[in-house]
């Protein structure tokens, strides 16, 4: 099963390495890992997105919290949490496609964040699924490029993970 | 107090109470060294290897409870330091080493002896640090010693760039008198409501048994062991790490479990109805085939660190905390409790267990010409009184002196069991020694592994550290040769030693006596002469029986119940 491990780490060197080394060390999956500083100097957050079976996934929270440099961290997953990807995609646009892309944006909610005369970067946010739906529907000769940010993640509500 | 660097470092040395410091000089560490020079009470002993200092340091660590100390220079200085890291972290031994690095400013260059040591020895530490500033320097000393001696014990390294240790930037200094550090607060206090239900699970067993490991040792809980298992009166058992911990010459000790365990021992973890692991981490060398690892019982699991619970095992009751404050909390329930053991399925019980121990599974052929290993380890054992310390190296002469030096007492056995590592049971001696003059020392070893590390008999007469080395001379890797003639149809590939050297000129050419003994009716004898000799490190060569194996067996893949026994041994069908 897929899951979202939000990690608050001290903001050292080679914290990234000690978390990415674990998982190769010990043959956990990693889908997407993203990190960055938070409102907190002395704090960075990670969101971690790993599949594996529940006594994997408890082996890899443990070995996780384990790590010095492991602050805090929270199998958002497993509770009501909303999830978010940036994707940003570079195609080619040219004749009638142009009007094509600008539709299937809107309706993906999407924006056109670059634009020349043969070309469109289009921004999309959203969940995995979602980005994924919208890449179906684009013309895959049309694709030149695409970067995904990975996933992160936050819990409803009022709660929040914070030292 | 204006101190520089390196300074800095050896007075946060002294002012954590560091006795010795295991080590060798270079480039990046040359600031410290002269630092070192100038005082007298953080002694240094010079190995012969890097590899050397981290072994001698860690048998110092586990004979005393102390953290070990290794100081060694960048690049290659680190590297062969890490054999006896890792040695230190799979066993979970305290440990603090300090890696000299190049300069700040070209670090990442590829200067002369660089290496990332961060980076290589991340895998196997507890934790590691680089210094950067020579103002973090005592704080992150004491977080050192803090990480590695509290917890889940292991080694940390700390990293230390030349320019860090200047002679001539001088800063104040003080020592911090503690610690804390957010991200870690190693659990200590077991939850009494799971101790309660363990304690109730334990007291409705019918066929219990107790599975102990290092963890009792390294928490120094061995006399709440001893309690708890007398007040219950259940059968108990060691893991090889765990020897010493519960008292081998007891009636309710079992021998050691596992893949060289006695029959008894794994046969009772087979049928058992309640198993009560003590700091002990379910390694596949104990476990055997995990699908049918104690298929019959219920599990409670005490553990300071919460990813040893289930990691391989699930356990129907786990306990997160140190095992004495859990032992006497589960004492002092029992002696409150109106209920008892029950006596009549516990008498059942040990008549089971008597019939499999009068299979006798260690027996072995005592009326050979040649020398049993077997027979020199019962004759260590007779000789030092049972009260040594024994240090091993890695194979069959590690099994049998598991199997038959009878340790009374906790951290007098003293090998490398989680890493496996070949050559270290010299430099530990050495360790052991240091931290122990008057007691006896040994170190069993055979004619492969004495020479993984055999330069520190040059340590070993600088520092006049007498220890008494027992070669188990056979000619072969004798485990790897066990092994090839059990799977592979005896094809001895590269297992034989074509070329061993004189021992008994070797310790010679070293300073010390050599010895060697040929006959059955020579070992006891020399064994006595050697440890006549109080202040000389002898070298006895013991020529043994070549053919020899390693019994009972558990094969890779098989289970307790399934244990392959000494040829001609057989279990008859009641028994079984």
């Amino acid at each position: 099963m897929r899951h979202i491990i939000s990690i608050l780490m001290e903001n050292e060197s080679g914290a990234l390495s000690r978390v990415a080394g674990l998982f190769s060390a010990r043959g956990y999956n990693i889908e997407s890992l993203t990190v960055a500083p938070t409102e907190d100097a002395s704090l960075s957050r990670m969101t971690l997105v790993t599949t594996g079976s529940d006594e994997i996934i408890e082996q890899i929270t443990k070995q996780l919290n384990k790590l010095i440099d492991v602050v805090k961290l929270i199998d958002i997953s497993e509770s009501s949490h909303i999830e978010r990807e940036l994707m940003m995609v570079k195609v080619r646009a040219v004749d009638q496609a142009r009007e094509e892309i600008i539709r299937l944006t809107d309706i993906f909610r999407g924006k056109i964040i670059d634009v020349t005369p043969v070309s469109y970067v289009i921004e999309v946010t959203g969940e995995k699924s979602k980005l994924d739906a919208f890449l179906q529907t684009l013309d895959r000769d049309a694709i030149i490029e695409v970067v995904r940010s990975g996933t992160t993640g936050i819990l409803r509500g009022d709660r929040g993970l914070h030292v | 107090m204006e101190l520089s660097g390196a300074e800095i470092l050896v007075q946060s040395l002294k002012d954590e109470g560091v006795e010795y410091i295991f080590g060798y000089p270079g480039g990046a560490v040359l600031h410290i060294y002269d630092a070192l020079f100038k005082q007298e009470d953080v002694k240094h002993i010079l190995v012969r290897h890097e590899q050397g200092a981290t072994h001698a340091a860690d048998g110092y660590a586990r004979s005393t409870g102390k953290p070990g100390v290794v100081l060694v220079t960048s690049g290659p200085g680190a590297t062969n330091a890490v054999t006896g890291i890792a040695t230190a972290y799979m066993d979970s031994i305290p440990m603090v080493v300090i890696t000299g690095q190049v300069p700040l400013p070209v670090i990442g260059s590829d200067a002369f002896q660089e290496c990332d040591t961060i980076g290589i020895t991340r895998p196997c530490v507890k934790h590691n640090f680089l210094v950067k500033d020579v103002h973090k320097l005592a704080e992150t000393i004491k977080k050192a010693f803090y990480i590695a001696t509290t917890g889940r014990p292991g080694p940390v390294v700390v990293d230390v760039p030349k320019d860090v240790t200047d002679p001539n930037i001088k800063i104040p200094y003080e020592y911090p008198s503690s610690v804390s550090i957010r991200s870690y607060n190693p659990n200590v206090k077991g939850h009494r409501w799971q101790i309660k239900k363990a304690v109730d699970l334990l007291l409705s067993a019918k066929r219990p048994m107790i599975y102990s490991g290092g963890g009792v040792i390294l928490g120094n809980a061995s006399e709440q062991l001893r309690e708890i298992t007398r007040m219950l009166g259940f059968p108990i058992t060691n893991t090889l790490m765990g020897l010493g911990a519960y008292p081998a010459t007891d009636r309710q000790f079992l021998g050691m479990l596992g893949m060289h365990g006695t029959y008894e021992a794994n046969m009772a973890m087979h049928e058992c109805d309640v198993l009560f692991a003590v700091g002990a981490r379910f390694d596949d060398r104990v476990t055997g085939r995990l699908a049918q690892f104690c298929p019959h019982a219920k599990i409670v699991h005490i553990d300071i660190d919460p990813a040893s619970i289930s990691k391989t095992v699930r356990v129907d009751i786990p306990i997160v905390g140190e095992v004495a404050q859990v032992l006497d909390d589960m004492i002092e329930m029992l002696r409150n409790s109106d209920k008892r053991p029950d006596e009549a399925a516990l008498s059942a019980w040990w008549e089971r267990i008597a019939r499999w121990q009068s299979l006798d599974c260690l027996r072995y052929d005592r009326s050979s010409p040649l020398i049993k290993p077997q027979y020199v380890i019962e004759q260590l054992y007779e000789v030092t009184k049972g009260d040594a310390f024994v240090t091993s190296d890695v194979g069959q002469h590690q099994m049998w002196t598991a199997q038959f030096y009878k340790f009374d007492k906790p951290r007098r056995w003293i090998n490398s069991g989680g890493l496996g590592t070949m050559g270290f049971g010299l430099p530990a001696a050495i360790g052991v020694k240091l931290a122990h003059p008057d007691a006896d020392v040994a170190c069993v070893t055979g004619e492969a592994s004495i020479q993984m590390c055999i330069q520190e008999l040059a340590t070993a007469l600088q520092y006049r550290t007498p220890i008494k080395i027992v070669n188990l001379n056979n000619g072969y890797m004798g485990m790897v040769r066990q092994w090839q003639e059990f799977t592979y149809e005896s094809r001895y590939s590269h297992s034989y030693l074509e070329t061993i050297p004189d021992f008994v000129k070797l310790a010679e050419a070293y300073g010390h006596i050599g010895m060697r003994i040929e006959n059955p009716a020579d070992v006891r004898p020399a064994l006595e002469e050697a440890f006549r000799l109080k202040d000389r490190t002898v070298f006895l060569n013991f020529m043994t029986d070549p053919t020899e194996n390693v019994y009972p067996m558990i094969e890779a893949g098989k289970a307790h119940h399934e244990m392959r026994l000494a040829p001609g041994m057989t279990v008859e069908r009641e028994l079984a």
